[in-house]
């Protein structure tokens, strides 16, 4: 288990340099995206926020559509209180540490008591290497110059893309909302500012839910 | 303007996490909240890949981005871990702006 956790903070380390890099390239300091993996620690929103900034749309739809993608958290959180347990002062840690790889550590175990030790062993191994790496691409990005000319604008929706993949193959008509949410907000930016279109495609996935 | 981004998505995010582990599990598990949890992501993740790959401003524009987008699908259509899909993606966009 502990071998499993340090193998996810791996790959985390590798999607983390990643996420540095995008931040610099969207405009963002360093320390601002390193205050990002620190404070916010939840990877698809943080790309999401850049990912905004970056096309131009304003910070605080940035913002909008962060929270959007990081309220899956609050599900995860529901399904991790009864496995968990935590009270008081360990709560408010352990909320900061809930996410994707955290709960997918955590549920996957057959006892509390190894959950528990899954959820935290992850929870710090994720969050070391994140961080870290964050620093590593953010700082790397900044020292190679212009992010264009090397082609780092493309990196931000190859990483949307490498986020959305895993999903699409979930079935459940993930592919109709993806293919939908992706032309309703790729035609509206066409006459409404940036950053709101993707906004948009959030009622996509509320209207087609009816009927997938 | 980005750091007041940056603090409200720290915020932001940290109370969505801590409302999950504070209410009654009862309150928010109902298939249909579950089902829109599930489908967000997936057409917000589609709208940024979609707005990110094609627009440029407000005008629809296919260049080397959107070749380097392509490629990146084709390193995870050949299973390619994460960091090699973004390097796909960097590498094309860069090289066809040399020729």
């Amino acid at each position: 288990m502990l071998r499993n956790a340090a193998g996810i903070g791996a790959a985390v380390g590798a999607y983390g340099i990643s996420f540095g890099a995008v931040a610099v390239a969207a405009g963002l300091s360093v320390p601002q995206a390193c205050a990002l993996s620190a404070l916010a620690f939840t990877g698809a929103s943080q790309f999401a926020f850049v990912g905004v900034v970056a096309a131009g749309g304003s910070p605080l739809a940035g913002v909008a559509t962060a929270l959007l993608l990081g309220s899956r958290n609050t599900l995860y959180g529901l399904r991790l209180s009864r496995l968990l347990n935590v009270r008081g002062a360990r709560r408010l840690l352990a909320a900061h540490v809930v996410i994707d790889e955290t709960t997918a550590m955590a549920v996957a175990r057959t006892s509390p008591a190894e959950s528990r030790l899954a959820f935290w062993a992850t929870a710090a191994s994720v969050f070391s290497l994140w961080n870290l790496a964050t620093l590593l691409g953010a700082a790397g990005a900044r020292a190679v110059g212009d992010p264009r000319a090397l082609g780092l604008d493309a990196a931000v929706p190859a990483a949307f893309l490498g986020l959305l993949w895993p999903r699409l193959a979930a079935g459940g008509g993930s592919r109709a909302v993806a293919v939908a949410g992706a032309a309703v907000a790729v035609l509206t930016s066409l006459i409404l500012p940036a950053g709101v279109p993707v906004l948009l495609a959030a009622l996509v996935a509320i209207r087609l839910r009816e009927r997938t | 303007m980005i750091w007041l981004g940056v603090l409200l998505t720290s915020a932001g995010c940290y109370l969505l996490k801590l409302v999950g582990l504070s209410v009654p599990a009862h309150v928010l598990e109902r298939p249909a909240v579950r089902r829109t949890a599930e489908l967000l992501p997936v057409a917000l993740l589609a709208a940024l890949v979609g707005v990110g790959t094609l627009v440029t401003g407000s005008h629809l524009r296919i260049d080397a981005r959107a070749a380097g987008v392509g490629a990146a699908a084709v390193a995870l259509l050949l299973r390619a871990p994460f960091l090699v899909v973004i390097l796909t993606a960097v590498v094309v966009a860069a090289g066809l702006r040399l020729v």
